[in-house]
Protein backbone atom coordinates (compact mmCIF):
# COMPACT_ATOMS: atom_id res chain seq x y z
CA UNK A 1 0.00 0.00 0.00
CA UNK A 2 1.25 3.48 -0.85
CA UNK A 3 2.23 5.58 2.11
CA UNK A 4 3.11 9.26 2.57
CA UNK A 5 5.13 10.13 5.69
CA UNK A 6 4.18 6.73 7.06
CA UNK A 7 0.45 7.33 6.61
CA UNK A 8 -1.59 5.17 4.23
CA UNK A 9 -2.72 7.26 1.31
CA UNK A 10 -6.36 6.18 1.75
CA UNK A 11 -6.39 7.54 5.27
CA UNK A 12 -4.77 10.75 4.13
CA UNK A 13 -7.28 11.38 1.36
CA UNK A 14 -10.12 10.24 3.56
CA UNK A 15 -9.25 12.87 6.14
CA UNK A 16 -8.64 15.45 3.45
CA UNK A 17 -12.15 14.82 2.16
CA UNK A 18 -13.62 14.98 5.64
CA UNK A 19 -11.71 18.21 6.21
CA UNK A 20 -13.19 19.65 3.03
CA UNK A 21 -16.69 18.65 4.14
CA UNK A 22 -16.26 20.28 7.56
CA UNK A 23 -14.61 23.25 5.88
CA UNK A 24 -17.65 23.64 3.63
CA UNK A 25 -19.90 23.97 6.67
CA UNK A 26 -17.49 26.44 8.27
CA UNK A 27 -17.48 28.43 5.03
CA UNK A 28 -21.28 28.68 4.65
CA UNK A 29 -21.81 29.45 8.33
CA UNK A 30 -19.03 32.02 8.68
CA UNK A 31 -20.17 33.65 5.44
CA UNK A 32 -23.62 34.20 6.95
CA UNK A 33 -22.09 35.56 10.14
CA UNK A 34 -19.85 37.93 8.18
CA UNK A 35 -22.71 39.28 6.05
CA UNK A 36 -24.86 39.81 9.14
CA UNK A 37 -22.07 41.48 11.09
CA UNK A 38 -21.23 43.80 8.19
CA UNK A 39 -24.75 45.09 7.82
CA UNK A 40 -26.28 44.81 11.30
CA UNK A 41 -23.22 45.13 13.51
CA UNK A 42 -24.52 42.12 15.39
CA UNK A 43 -22.53 39.06 16.37
CA UNK A 44 -25.20 36.48 15.71
CA UNK A 45 -24.82 33.87 18.41
CA UNK A 46 -28.11 32.29 17.33
CA UNK A 47 -26.44 31.12 14.11
CA UNK A 48 -25.71 27.61 15.39
CA UNK A 49 -29.21 27.19 16.75
CA UNK A 50 -30.71 28.26 13.44
CA UNK A 51 -28.40 25.83 11.61
CA UNK A 52 -29.78 23.14 13.91
CA UNK A 53 -33.31 24.39 13.24
CA UNK A 54 -32.67 23.94 9.49
CA UNK A 55 -31.68 20.31 10.06
CA UNK A 56 -34.59 19.69 12.43
CA UNK A 57 -37.03 21.22 9.95
CA UNK A 58 -35.70 18.88 7.25
CA UNK A 59 -36.23 15.93 9.59
CA UNK A 60 -39.67 17.14 10.69
CA UNK A 61 -40.73 17.71 7.07
CA UNK A 62 -39.96 14.08 6.30
CA UNK A 63 -41.28 12.67 9.57
CA UNK A 64 -44.61 14.50 9.73
CA UNK A 65 -45.38 15.61 6.20
CA UNK A 66 -43.46 13.18 4.06
CA UNK A 67 -41.59 16.02 2.33
CA UNK A 68 -38.28 14.72 1.00
CA UNK A 69 -34.74 16.05 1.08
CA UNK A 70 -34.80 18.10 -2.11
CA UNK A 71 -37.92 20.07 -1.24
CA UNK A 72 -36.67 20.68 2.27
CA UNK A 73 -33.33 21.87 0.92
CA UNK A 74 -35.33 24.81 -0.47
CA UNK A 75 -38.12 25.12 2.10
CA UNK A 76 -36.14 24.80 5.32
CA UNK A 77 -33.72 27.70 4.52
CA UNK A 78 -36.70 29.87 3.53
CA UNK A 79 -38.48 29.00 6.79
CA UNK A 80 -35.35 29.71 8.83
CA UNK A 81 -34.97 32.99 6.92
CA UNK A 82 -38.55 33.93 7.83
CA UNK A 83 -37.90 33.10 11.48
CA UNK A 84 -34.84 35.37 11.19
CA UNK A 85 -36.95 38.19 9.76
CA UNK A 86 -39.36 37.90 12.67
CA UNK A 87 -36.45 37.97 15.15
CA UNK A 88 -35.01 41.04 13.41
CA UNK A 89 -38.29 42.97 13.36
CA UNK A 90 -39.29 42.10 16.93
CA UNK A 91 -35.95 42.28 18.71
CA UNK A 92 -32.72 43.00 16.87
CA UNK A 93 -33.78 46.26 15.24
CA UNK A 94 -33.75 48.00 18.62
CA UNK A 95 -30.12 47.11 19.28
CA UNK A 96 -28.20 48.49 16.29
CA UNK A 97 -27.16 51.69 17.99
CA UNK A 98 -25.92 49.92 21.11
CA UNK A 99 -22.67 48.12 21.82
CA UNK A 100 -22.02 44.73 20.12
CA UNK A 101 -22.40 43.11 23.51
CA UNK A 102 -26.18 43.64 23.58
CA UNK A 103 -26.73 41.91 20.25
CA UNK A 104 -24.46 39.09 21.33
CA UNK A 105 -26.32 38.60 24.61
CA UNK A 106 -29.73 38.72 22.93
CA UNK A 107 -28.79 36.22 20.22
CA UNK A 108 -27.09 33.99 22.80
CA UNK A 109 -30.34 33.95 24.76
CA UNK A 110 -32.26 33.16 21.60
CA UNK A 111 -29.87 30.29 20.85
CA UNK A 112 -30.53 28.82 24.29
CA UNK A 113 -34.27 29.18 23.82
CA UNK A 114 -34.35 27.60 20.36
CA UNK A 115 -32.17 24.73 21.55
CA UNK A 116 -34.26 24.32 24.69
CA UNK A 117 -37.43 24.17 22.64
CA UNK A 118 -36.15 21.31 20.48
CA UNK A 119 -34.66 19.52 23.51
CA UNK A 120 -38.01 19.70 25.19
CA UNK A 121 -39.75 18.32 22.13
CA UNK A 122 -37.32 15.62 21.03
CA UNK A 123 -34.75 15.06 23.79
CA UNK A 124 -31.02 15.31 23.25
CA UNK A 125 -30.60 12.08 21.28
CA UNK A 126 -30.14 12.57 17.56
CA UNK A 127 -32.69 11.54 14.96
CA UNK A 128 -31.50 9.56 11.95
CA UNK A 129 -31.95 11.11 8.50
CA UNK A 130 -31.05 9.03 5.51
CA UNK A 131 -28.98 10.13 2.55
CA UNK A 132 -31.13 10.89 -0.53
CA UNK A 133 -31.19 7.98 -2.96
CA UNK A 134 -29.38 9.88 -5.71
CA UNK A 135 -26.34 10.25 -3.47
CA UNK A 136 -26.11 6.93 -1.68
CA UNK A 137 -23.01 4.96 -2.49
CA UNK A 138 -19.56 6.18 -3.45
CA UNK A 139 -17.34 6.96 -6.40
CA UNK A 140 -14.30 4.72 -6.77
CA UNK A 141 -11.48 7.10 -7.63
CA UNK A 142 -8.89 4.34 -7.74
CA UNK A 143 -6.86 5.63 -4.81
CA UNK A 144 -9.89 6.10 -2.54
CA UNK A 145 -13.64 5.73 -2.24
CA UNK A 146 -15.43 9.08 -2.31
CA UNK A 147 -18.91 8.94 -0.74
CA UNK A 148 -21.22 10.71 -3.19
CA UNK A 149 -23.04 12.65 -0.48
CA UNK A 150 -19.81 14.16 0.84
CA UNK A 151 -18.90 15.31 -2.65
CA UNK A 152 -22.37 16.87 -2.92
CA UNK A 153 -21.92 18.77 0.37
CA UNK A 154 -18.72 20.35 -0.92
CA UNK A 155 -20.17 21.17 -4.35
CA UNK A 156 -23.43 22.57 -2.97
CA UNK A 157 -21.69 24.68 -0.30
CA UNK A 158 -19.17 26.14 -2.69
CA UNK A 159 -21.91 26.92 -5.21
CA UNK A 160 -23.90 28.77 -2.58
CA UNK A 161 -20.82 30.67 -1.42
CA UNK A 162 -19.95 31.62 -4.99
CA UNK A 163 -23.51 32.71 -5.71
CA UNK A 164 -23.50 34.85 -2.56
CA UNK A 165 -20.20 36.42 -3.57
CA UNK A 166 -21.57 37.18 -7.04
CA UNK A 167 -24.77 38.63 -5.60
CA UNK A 168 -22.89 40.97 -3.27
CA UNK A 169 -19.95 41.97 -5.45
CA UNK A 170 -21.41 42.04 -8.95
CA UNK A 171 -25.07 43.02 -8.86
CA UNK A 172 -27.10 46.19 -8.28
CA UNK A 173 -28.62 44.78 -5.13
CA UNK A 174 -25.12 43.92 -3.91
CA UNK A 175 -23.98 47.50 -4.56
CA UNK A 176 -26.89 48.72 -2.39
CA UNK A 177 -25.84 46.25 0.26
CA UNK A 178 -22.19 47.33 0.22
CA UNK A 179 -23.20 50.99 0.26
CA UNK A 180 -25.61 50.44 3.15
CA UNK A 181 -22.92 48.54 5.06
CA UNK A 182 -20.43 51.37 4.58
CA UNK A 183 -22.66 54.40 5.14
CA UNK A 184 -26.25 53.49 6.01
CA UNK A 185 -27.55 57.04 6.58
CA UNK A 186 -26.32 58.46 3.30
CA UNK A 187 -27.50 55.39 1.42
CA UNK A 188 -30.96 55.88 2.87
CA UNK A 189 -30.80 59.57 1.91
CA UNK A 190 -30.42 58.44 -1.72
CA UNK A 191 -33.84 56.82 -1.51
CA UNK A 192 -32.80 53.25 -0.71
CA UNK A 193 -34.92 51.56 1.94
CA UNK A 194 -32.05 50.59 4.24
CA UNK A 195 -34.14 49.20 7.13
CA UNK A 196 -35.75 46.79 4.66
CA UNK A 197 -32.34 45.73 3.37
CA UNK A 198 -31.10 45.15 6.91
CA UNK A 199 -34.09 42.91 7.58
CA UNK A 200 -33.57 40.93 4.39
CA UNK A 201 -29.84 40.61 5.09
CA UNK A 202 -30.51 38.99 8.44
CA UNK A 203 -33.09 36.70 6.84
CA UNK A 204 -30.62 35.77 4.12
CA UNK A 205 -27.72 35.23 6.54
CA UNK A 206 -29.64 32.88 8.80
CA UNK A 207 -31.22 31.26 5.73
CA UNK A 208 -27.66 30.24 4.78
CA UNK A 209 -27.34 28.64 8.22
CA UNK A 210 -30.61 26.78 7.62
CA UNK A 211 -29.29 25.59 4.27
CA UNK A 212 -26.13 24.27 5.90
CA UNK A 213 -28.32 22.52 8.46
CA UNK A 214 -30.26 20.63 5.79
CA UNK A 215 -27.00 19.69 4.07
CA UNK A 216 -25.70 18.36 7.36
CA UNK A 217 -28.83 16.36 8.23
CA UNK A 218 -27.97 13.17 6.27
CA UNK A 219 -24.27 13.41 7.17
CA UNK A 220 -24.69 13.51 10.93
CA UNK A 221 -27.28 12.84 13.60
CA UNK A 222 -30.02 15.48 13.62
CA UNK A 223 -30.24 16.69 17.19
CA UNK A 224 -30.73 19.84 19.25
CA UNK A 225 -27.05 20.06 20.16
CA UNK A 226 -25.56 19.87 16.67
CA UNK A 227 -25.44 23.66 16.39
CA UNK A 228 -23.73 24.46 19.64
CA UNK A 229 -21.06 21.85 18.92
CA UNK A 230 -20.22 23.51 15.64
CA UNK A 231 -20.73 27.22 16.31
CA UNK A 232 -17.74 27.64 18.62
CA UNK A 233 -15.39 26.47 15.88
CA UNK A 234 -17.20 28.67 13.36
CA UNK A 235 -16.64 31.71 15.58
CA UNK A 236 -12.94 30.85 15.71
CA UNK A 237 -13.00 30.63 11.90
CA UNK A 238 -14.59 34.08 11.69
CA UNK A 239 -12.01 35.53 14.07
CA UNK A 240 -9.18 34.01 12.01
CA UNK A 241 -10.61 35.15 8.68
CA UNK A 242 -11.71 38.56 9.86
CA UNK A 243 -15.24 39.93 9.83
CA UNK A 244 -16.68 41.49 6.76
CA UNK A 245 -14.82 39.77 3.92
CA UNK A 246 -16.83 37.30 1.88
CA UNK A 247 -14.06 35.51 0.04
CA UNK A 248 -12.05 35.66 3.26
CA UNK A 249 -14.73 33.69 5.12
CA UNK A 250 -14.94 31.06 2.40
CA UNK A 251 -11.19 30.58 2.01
CA UNK A 252 -10.60 30.53 5.78
CA UNK A 253 -13.46 28.09 6.34
CA UNK A 254 -12.24 25.60 3.77
CA UNK A 255 -8.58 26.03 4.75
CA UNK A 256 -9.23 25.42 8.44
CA UNK A 257 -11.39 22.39 7.66
CA UNK A 258 -8.50 20.89 5.71
CA UNK A 259 -5.93 21.78 8.38
CA UNK A 260 -8.15 20.17 10.99
CA UNK A 261 -8.47 17.03 8.86
CA UNK A 262 -4.73 16.80 8.31
CA UNK A 263 -4.09 17.28 12.02
CA UNK A 264 -6.26 14.23 12.65
CA UNK A 265 -3.83 12.23 10.51
CA UNK A 266 -0.53 13.55 11.78
CA UNK A 267 -1.24 14.65 15.34
CA UNK A 268 -4.64 13.27 16.35
CA UNK A 269 -4.46 14.58 19.92
CA UNK A 270 -4.38 18.19 18.68
CA UNK A 271 -7.16 17.90 16.11
CA UNK A 272 -9.86 19.40 18.30
CA UNK A 273 -7.73 22.34 19.40
CA UNK A 274 -5.71 23.18 16.30
CA UNK A 275 -8.23 25.79 15.13
CA UNK A 276 -7.98 27.60 18.45
CA UNK A 277 -4.19 27.49 18.41
CA UNK A 278 -4.25 29.08 14.96
CA UNK A 279 -6.72 31.64 16.25
CA UNK A 280 -4.39 32.61 19.09
CA UNK A 281 -1.45 33.02 16.70
CA UNK A 282 -3.49 35.05 14.19
CA UNK A 283 -4.81 37.32 16.94
CA UNK A 284 -1.26 38.07 18.03
CA UNK A 285 -0.03 38.86 14.53
CA UNK A 286 -3.12 40.32 12.84
CA UNK A 287 -5.78 41.26 15.37
CA UNK A 288 -8.30 42.12 12.62
CA UNK A 289 -8.00 38.63 11.12
CA UNK A 290 -6.31 37.42 7.95
CA UNK A 291 -8.70 39.19 5.55
CA UNK A 292 -10.18 41.77 7.91
CA UNK A 293 -9.71 45.51 7.70
CA UNK A 294 -8.80 47.35 10.87
CA UNK A 295 -11.36 49.97 11.76
CA UNK B 1 -48.99 78.48 -0.98
CA UNK B 2 -47.95 79.99 -4.28
CA UNK B 3 -48.07 77.69 -7.28
CA UNK B 4 -44.36 77.94 -7.90
CA UNK B 5 -43.23 77.26 -4.35
CA UNK B 6 -41.24 74.00 -4.19
CA UNK B 7 -39.93 73.91 -0.65
CA UNK B 8 -41.17 75.73 2.43
CA UNK B 9 -39.26 75.31 5.67
CA UNK B 10 -41.10 76.85 8.61
CA UNK B 11 -40.15 77.08 12.25
CA UNK B 12 -37.78 74.15 11.84
CA UNK B 13 -36.01 72.98 14.97
CA UNK B 14 -33.50 70.13 14.85
CA UNK B 15 -31.50 68.32 17.48
CA UNK B 16 -28.46 66.06 17.63
CA UNK B 17 -29.08 64.13 20.81
CA UNK B 18 -29.38 66.79 23.51
CA UNK B 19 -27.92 69.64 21.49
CA UNK B 20 -30.42 71.95 19.87
CA UNK B 21 -28.94 73.04 16.52
CA UNK B 22 -31.71 74.67 14.48
CA UNK B 23 -33.81 77.28 16.28
CA UNK B 24 -36.80 78.01 14.08
CA UNK B 25 -35.38 78.06 10.56
CA UNK B 26 -37.69 79.71 7.99
CA UNK B 27 -37.22 80.04 4.24
CA UNK B 28 -38.82 79.10 0.95
CA UNK B 29 -37.48 78.06 -2.42
CA UNK B 30 -39.43 78.48 -5.64
CA UNK B 31 -39.40 75.92 -8.40
CA UNK B 32 -36.37 76.43 -10.64
CA UNK B 33 -34.76 78.82 -8.19
CA UNK B 34 -31.22 78.62 -6.84
CA UNK B 35 -30.80 79.86 -3.30
CA UNK B 36 -27.74 79.93 -1.13
CA UNK B 37 -27.42 79.51 2.62
CA UNK B 38 -24.46 81.55 3.76
CA UNK B 39 -22.99 81.79 7.20
CA UNK B 40 -20.16 80.90 9.48
CA UNK B 41 -19.11 77.39 10.42
CA UNK B 42 -21.47 75.94 12.97
CA UNK B 43 -24.29 78.34 12.09
CA UNK B 44 -26.56 75.45 11.12
CA UNK B 45 -26.41 75.44 7.29
CA UNK B 46 -25.33 71.81 6.92
CA UNK B 47 -27.81 70.79 9.62
CA UNK B 48 -30.58 72.52 7.64
CA UNK B 49 -29.88 70.31 4.62
CA UNK B 50 -29.61 67.22 6.77
CA UNK B 51 -32.84 68.08 8.57
CA UNK B 52 -34.70 68.47 5.27
CA UNK B 53 -33.69 64.86 4.49
CA UNK B 54 -34.42 63.55 7.96
CA UNK B 55 -30.76 62.84 8.75
CA UNK B 56 -30.63 64.69 12.07
CA UNK B 57 -32.07 63.54 15.35
CA UNK B 58 -35.45 64.87 16.46
CA UNK B 59 -37.06 67.58 14.30
CA UNK B 60 -40.06 69.82 14.87
CA UNK B 61 -41.76 72.40 12.69
CA UNK B 62 -42.76 71.95 9.10
CA UNK B 63 -41.05 71.04 5.84
CA UNK B 64 -43.41 71.23 2.86
CA UNK B 65 -41.89 69.63 -0.22
CA UNK B 66 -43.87 70.15 -3.40
CA UNK B 67 -47.03 70.53 -1.32
CA UNK B 68 -46.41 67.54 0.99
CA UNK B 69 -45.46 67.58 4.63
CA UNK B 70 -42.28 65.50 5.04
CA UNK B 71 -41.25 66.27 8.62
CA UNK B 72 -42.24 62.80 9.83
CA UNK B 73 -41.07 60.77 6.83
CA UNK B 74 -38.02 58.48 6.92
CA UNK B 75 -35.15 59.73 4.74
CA UNK B 76 -35.59 57.27 1.90
CA UNK B 77 -39.20 58.35 1.41
CA UNK B 78 -38.18 62.02 1.29
CA UNK B 79 -35.45 61.25 -1.25
CA UNK B 80 -37.97 59.37 -3.37
CA UNK B 81 -40.01 62.58 -3.68
CA UNK B 82 -37.21 63.94 -5.85
CA UNK B 83 -34.43 65.20 -3.57
CA UNK B 84 -30.75 64.75 -4.41
CA UNK B 85 -28.13 65.26 -1.72
CA UNK B 86 -24.44 66.02 -2.15
CA UNK B 87 -22.95 65.91 1.36
CA UNK B 88 -20.11 68.10 2.56
CA UNK B 89 -17.80 65.11 3.08
CA UNK B 90 -18.84 63.98 -0.44
CA UNK B 91 -19.84 60.51 0.74
CA UNK B 92 -18.03 58.53 -1.95
CA UNK B 93 -18.15 54.82 -1.11
CA UNK B 94 -14.82 53.01 -0.78
CA UNK B 95 -16.46 49.64 -1.35
CA UNK B 96 -17.86 50.73 -4.74
CA UNK B 97 -16.09 51.58 -7.99
CA UNK B 98 -16.46 55.03 -9.52
CA UNK B 99 -19.18 53.82 -11.89
CA UNK B 100 -20.97 51.84 -9.16
CA UNK B 101 -20.98 55.03 -7.08
CA UNK B 102 -22.46 56.85 -10.04
CA UNK B 103 -25.15 54.23 -10.59
CA UNK B 104 -25.99 53.73 -6.92
CA UNK B 105 -28.78 56.23 -6.20
CA UNK B 106 -32.04 54.82 -7.53
CA UNK B 107 -34.31 56.69 -9.93
CA UNK B 108 -36.53 59.11 -8.00
CA UNK B 109 -38.08 60.98 -10.91
CA UNK B 110 -38.10 61.28 -14.68
CA UNK B 111 -35.81 63.44 -16.77
CA UNK B 112 -32.50 62.61 -15.11
CA UNK B 113 -29.32 62.86 -17.17
CA UNK B 114 -28.15 59.71 -18.92
CA UNK B 115 -24.81 58.11 -18.18
CA UNK B 116 -23.47 59.39 -21.53
CA UNK B 117 -24.57 62.95 -20.80
CA UNK B 118 -22.87 62.78 -17.41
CA UNK B 119 -19.67 61.44 -18.93
CA UNK B 120 -19.80 64.32 -21.46
CA UNK B 121 -20.19 66.75 -18.59
CA UNK B 122 -17.46 65.12 -16.48
CA UNK B 123 -15.00 63.36 -18.83
CA UNK B 124 -12.63 62.49 -15.95
CA UNK B 125 -15.23 60.19 -14.45
CA UNK B 126 -15.40 58.16 -17.63
CA UNK B 127 -11.65 57.62 -17.60
CA UNK B 128 -11.72 56.54 -13.98
CA UNK B 129 -14.94 54.59 -14.01
CA UNK B 130 -13.33 51.31 -12.90
CA UNK B 131 -11.25 52.87 -10.10
CA UNK B 132 -12.25 52.42 -6.50
CA UNK B 133 -14.41 55.41 -5.51
CA UNK B 134 -12.08 56.77 -2.86
CA UNK B 135 -8.99 56.47 -5.09
CA UNK B 136 -10.26 59.44 -7.10
CA UNK B 137 -8.75 62.88 -6.49
CA UNK B 138 -10.68 65.37 -4.33
CA UNK B 139 -11.95 67.20 -7.42
CA UNK B 140 -12.99 63.98 -9.13
CA UNK B 141 -14.79 62.82 -5.99
CA UNK B 142 -16.68 66.11 -5.87
CA UNK B 143 -17.71 65.74 -9.51
CA UNK B 144 -18.78 62.17 -8.82
CA UNK B 145 -20.84 63.26 -5.82
CA UNK B 146 -22.57 65.85 -8.05
CA UNK B 147 -22.95 63.59 -11.07
CA UNK B 148 -24.59 60.73 -9.22
CA UNK B 149 -27.54 62.84 -8.08
CA UNK B 150 -28.11 64.25 -11.58
CA UNK B 151 -28.80 60.78 -12.95
CA UNK B 152 -31.75 60.09 -10.67
CA UNK B 153 -34.26 62.65 -11.87
CA UNK B 154 -34.16 64.50 -8.54
CA UNK B 155 -35.51 68.05 -9.04
CA UNK B 156 -34.35 69.55 -5.75
CA UNK B 157 -30.59 69.45 -5.25
CA UNK B 158 -29.08 70.01 -1.80
CA UNK B 159 -25.42 70.88 -2.39
CA UNK B 160 -23.20 71.23 0.66
CA UNK B 161 -19.91 73.14 0.27
CA UNK B 162 -19.22 71.80 -3.18
CA UNK B 163 -16.48 74.35 -3.87
CA UNK B 164 -14.59 73.66 -0.66
CA UNK B 165 -10.92 72.79 -0.95
CA UNK B 166 -10.89 72.49 -4.74
CA UNK B 167 -8.59 74.01 -7.35
CA UNK B 168 -9.97 77.20 -9.00
CA UNK B 169 -10.34 75.49 -12.38
CA UNK B 170 -12.57 72.81 -10.85
CA UNK B 171 -14.60 75.38 -8.91
CA UNK B 172 -15.15 77.19 -12.21
CA UNK B 173 -16.25 73.93 -13.83
CA UNK B 174 -18.76 73.30 -11.03
CA UNK B 175 -20.07 76.85 -11.47
CA UNK B 176 -20.72 76.11 -15.14
CA UNK B 177 -22.50 72.90 -14.22
CA UNK B 178 -24.79 74.78 -11.84
CA UNK B 179 -25.57 77.34 -14.54
CA UNK B 180 -26.54 74.52 -16.90
CA UNK B 181 -28.72 72.97 -14.21
CA UNK B 182 -30.48 76.30 -13.67
CA UNK B 183 -31.22 76.45 -17.40
CA UNK B 184 -32.77 73.01 -17.07
CA UNK B 185 -35.03 74.32 -14.30
CA UNK B 186 -33.53 72.42 -11.37
CA UNK B 187 -34.27 73.80 -7.90
CA UNK B 188 -31.03 74.17 -5.97
CA UNK B 189 -29.95 74.95 -2.43
CA UNK B 190 -26.28 75.84 -2.21
CA UNK B 191 -24.68 75.79 1.21
CA UNK B 192 -21.54 77.85 0.78
CA UNK B 193 -18.68 79.34 2.68
CA UNK B 194 -17.31 80.78 -0.53
CA UNK B 195 -19.34 83.95 -1.14
CA UNK B 196 -17.65 84.64 -4.50
CA UNK B 197 -18.74 81.23 -5.77
CA UNK B 198 -22.32 81.53 -4.55
CA UNK B 199 -23.03 85.21 -5.31
CA UNK B 200 -23.27 85.03 -9.11
CA UNK B 201 -25.23 81.75 -9.02
CA UNK B 202 -27.83 82.34 -6.33
CA UNK B 203 -31.12 84.12 -7.06
CA UNK B 204 -31.49 84.79 -3.36
CA UNK B 205 -29.21 84.36 -0.39
CA UNK B 206 -30.09 83.65 3.21
CA UNK B 207 -27.71 84.46 6.02
CA UNK B 208 -27.83 81.76 8.68
CA UNK B 209 -26.82 82.42 12.27
CA UNK B 210 -27.47 80.46 15.45
CA UNK B 211 -29.73 78.05 13.62
CA UNK B 212 -31.98 80.71 12.08
CA UNK B 213 -32.21 82.55 8.77
CA UNK B 214 -31.48 86.10 9.94
CA UNK B 215 -31.42 87.97 6.62
CA UNK B 216 -32.48 87.54 3.02
CA UNK B 217 -30.66 89.19 0.13
CA UNK B 218 -31.91 89.03 -3.45
CA UNK B 219 -29.45 88.90 -6.34
CA UNK B 220 -30.11 92.58 -7.26
CA UNK B 221 -29.59 93.76 -3.67
CA UNK B 222 -26.08 92.44 -3.25
CA UNK B 223 -24.47 95.81 -3.92
CA UNK B 224 -26.69 97.82 -1.61
CA UNK B 225 -26.55 95.25 1.19
CA UNK B 226 -22.75 95.05 1.29
CA UNK B 227 -22.82 96.27 4.87
CA UNK B 228 -25.01 93.42 5.95
CA UNK B 229 -22.77 90.88 4.26
CA UNK B 230 -19.75 92.51 5.79
CA UNK B 231 -21.30 92.34 9.20
CA UNK B 232 -22.36 88.68 9.06
CA UNK B 233 -19.75 87.09 6.85
CA UNK B 234 -16.83 89.44 6.80
CA UNK B 235 -16.72 89.62 2.99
Amino acid sequence: MTEIFGVPIQALFGQLMLGLVNGSFYAVLSLGLAVIFGMLNIINFAHGALYMAGAMLAWMGLEYLGIGYWWMLVMAPISVGLIGIIIERLMLQWLYKLDHLYGLLLTFGLALMIEGLFRDLYGVAGQPYSIPEEFSGAFNLGFMFLPKYRAWIVVASLTVCLATWYLIEKTRLGAYLRAATENPKLTQAFGINVPLMVMLTYGFGVGLAGFAGVLAAPASQVGPLMGSNLIIIVFAVVVIGGMGSILGSVVTGLGLGIIEGMTKVFWPEASSTVVFMIMAVVLMIRPAGLFGREK
Amino acid sequence: MSATEFLRVSDLHAFYGESHVLHGMDFTVRRGECISLLGRNGAGRTTTLRAILGLTGRRTGSIMLNGREVINMPSHRIAQLGVGYCPEERGIYASLSCEENLLLPPQVGSGGLSLDELYDMFPNLKERRHSQGTRLSGGEQQMLAMARILRTGARLLLLDEISEGLAPVIVQKLGEVIRKLKERDYTIILVEQNFRFAAPLADRMFIVEHGQAVAEIAQNEIAEKQNLLQEYLGV
